[in-house]
């Protein structure tokens, strides 16, 4: 097996906590796995393992063929770690912490110098690069703490959540550098409690919870698990054939909304749906202001795969 | 070996930024040691009467040194604890470096400004009629010998970091124990006239040997040499014997702690 990154039945606990209970995971070699869970789910103390700051209770893991705990030296060689809970020196300049990084991994001190030179230029940051870290914005914050994470041009990466407390704006910008770097041959894995992120860069998604895998898959294989498309449509005027009018292109029953203007129901998402539910509907005599076929997104996959929907989480980590 | 010196070096060279940028750490090693020298001097100089009528700025010196140096190494405490609190030393124990050159580095760099503090306490004393009076030598021993005494607390203050939650309780531990080390002593005041209890507890204290050592170095006042405590009778002999127990003591047990707190 090629993976780079793997884990087999990784297990730890803190007191009566059961941060991971069984982990599984493999990236092959210039993948990104993005890892979903929500707060709590064991996606921070499952980087923590594979980056060797915690040892795990049992299992055991492989990064670049050494084991993170009996070579975790050979581990710290190969790795670039962005994390929020191993950040970099606030009080020094960002320069100045890329070319410590730099000098630590065993760089010569010109070669560190030119190496931060780059990264800043690389990140937007040339201007910032002589101002201590206190003073720079979350994003310049995370931008330097990636580029800090590859100061080395390591071939395998960890971010944990590299965007949670970001705006949008910085999100998006963060997104683009993520992706140049797997564009360069890196080996990424990436955790996030965002859906969009996930489907956004990771070519393939492994849902945790409870600090077990539930489930693994692209993001188009996660969301045809949860079954189908769902048709919504809104009428001019409420009007009782609707339903009836409906019922041979919907997979399900057909919801309708108190004041019987909106119906909804699940759909086979066939080519040409929407057009054919409109000319039935038409020829029913019923006019309509709207109709939508949504695509299930990983929102829906969540829920069905966790019962509770990332909302839910937000609500519950507040 | 090579990495090993790097590491160190580079750490080190890190823990002095932070030193001179925060104002707070850097006031402790540079304007504290004028601040509490003219106070000391002024304030308390003309009512404290030695016992053979010496002179009590002379006398001043060697103690305002242990003052400064001792409540200074609180500086390791603090450094050290929000260096583990704030995920700087994660960062860099995902590094491919030499294990101990995180408390190697904070040590030598304590050390580096203990060596700046004592250059500030030496030089407002030459300003205020102190003077070195056995020769270049025995001047260089009676720092040297201070030197390595705050070099061994400050591994006992590395043991504190490593132990406190964060910054500010590592800053109460360490005022909790090293003040009263700093003034039950025989640093500002002769411990002639101190309550009996007081008085054995500052005549073995640590902080009063190695005062009582540089004082005999340098030829300054030295009411304790009356004493017929061992260490007030042998100084030097005393003050090296407390700093290598501490360091014997201290650095095996705060690489221990570090290593339990930096693992899980």
């Amino acid at each position: 097996m090629d993976a780079i990154i793997e884990a087999r039945g990784l297990c730890k606990r803190f007191g009566a906590t059961v941060a991971l209970d069984g982990l599984d995971l493999a990236v092959p070699a210039g993948a990104i796995l993005g890892v979903l869970g929500r707060n709590g789910a064991g996606k921070t103390t499952a980087v923590r393992i594979l980056t060797t700051l915690a040892r795990p209770d049992s299992g055991s893991a492989r990064v670049a063929g050494h084991d993170v705990v009996r070579q975790a030296d050979a581990v710290r060689r190969v790795i670039g770690v962005t994390a929020q809970n191993a950040t970099v020196d606030e009080v020094l300049s960002g320069r100045q912490n890329l070319v410590m990084i730099g000098r630590l991994s065993g760089l010569r001190r010109r070669t560190a110098q030119a190496r931060a030179t780059e990264l800043l230029a690389q990140f937007e940051l040339a201007d910032a690069g002589d101002r201590m870290i206190k003073e720079y914005s979350g994003g310049m914050r995370r931008r330097l703490d990636l580029a800090a994470s590859l100061v080395t041009r390591p071939p395998v990466l960890f971010l944990d959540e590299p965007t949670t407390g970001l705006d949008p704006t910085s999100r998006v910008r963060m997104w683009g550098v993520i992706r140049g770097l797997v564009a360069d041959g890196a080996t990424l894995l990436l955790t996030t409690q965002y859906l969009d992120e996930a489907d956004e860069l990771a070519d393939r998604i492994l849902v945790i919870d409870h600090g077990r895998s539930i489930s693994e898959g692209t993001a188009a294989e996660l969301k045809t698990q949860t079954g189908g498309a769902r048709l919504e449509v809104t009428l001019t005027a409420a009007d009782g054939e609707a339903t009836a009018a409906l019922a041979p292109y919907v997979s399900g029953a057909v919801h309708a909304s108190h004041d019987g203007l909106r119906l909804r129901a699940p759909v086979r998402n066939e080519p040409g749906l929407a057009t054919r539910v409109v000319r039935a509907l038409d020829d029913a005599g019923i006019t309509i202001d709207d109709v939508q076929v949504h695509q299930p997104s990983l929102d829906d996959v969540f829920f069905a795969l966790t019962g509770h929907t990332s909302e839910d989480e937000e609500a519950v980590a507040a | 070996m090579r990495t090993m010196v790097r590491d160190v070096s580079v750490l080190t060279f890190r823990n002095l930024v932070h030193i001179r940028r925060e104002p707070l750490q850097l006031s402790d090693v540079t304007v504290q040691p004028v601040l509490f020298t003219l106070l000391f001097t002024y304030v308390f100089g003309a009512g404290v009467v030695l016992p053979n009528h010496g002179s009590y700025n002379a006398f001043a010196i060697a103690g305002l040194l242990a003052l400064n140096l001792t409540t200074s190494s609180m500086g390791t405490a603090v450094g050290l604890s929000t260096d583990l609190a704030s995920g700087a030393i994660d960062r860099f124990r995902t590094l491919p470096i030499w294990r101990p050159a995180v408390l190697a580095g904070r040590s030598l760099a304590d050390l580096l400004t203990a060596a700046l503090c004592a250059t500030i306490v030496a030089l407002s004393g030459l300003a205020i009629g102190w003077r070195p009076e056995n020769g270049i030598p025995r001047m260089l021993a009676g720092f040297g010998l201070f030197l390595f005494f705050s070099y061994a607390v400050s591994w006992y203050c590395a043991c504190l970091g490593i132990l406190s939650r964060g910054p500010e309780s590592a800053q109460g531990l360490g005022l909790i124990v090293l003040f009263p080390l700093a003034f039950v002593s025989n640093a500002m005041v002769p411990t002639q006239h101190m309550p009996a209890v007081l008085r054995f507890v500052a005549d073995w204290n640590p902080v009063s040997a190695v005062t009582a050592a540089a004082r005999e170095l340098w030829g300054n006042p030295n009411p304790s040499a009356t004493i017929a405590a061992w260490p007030m009778q042998h100084p030097v002999a005393a003050s090296l014997v407390w700093s290598v127990g501490m360091l014997l003591l201290f650095a095996p047990l705060a690489a221990f702690l570090y290593r339990r707190r930096t693992t899980d």
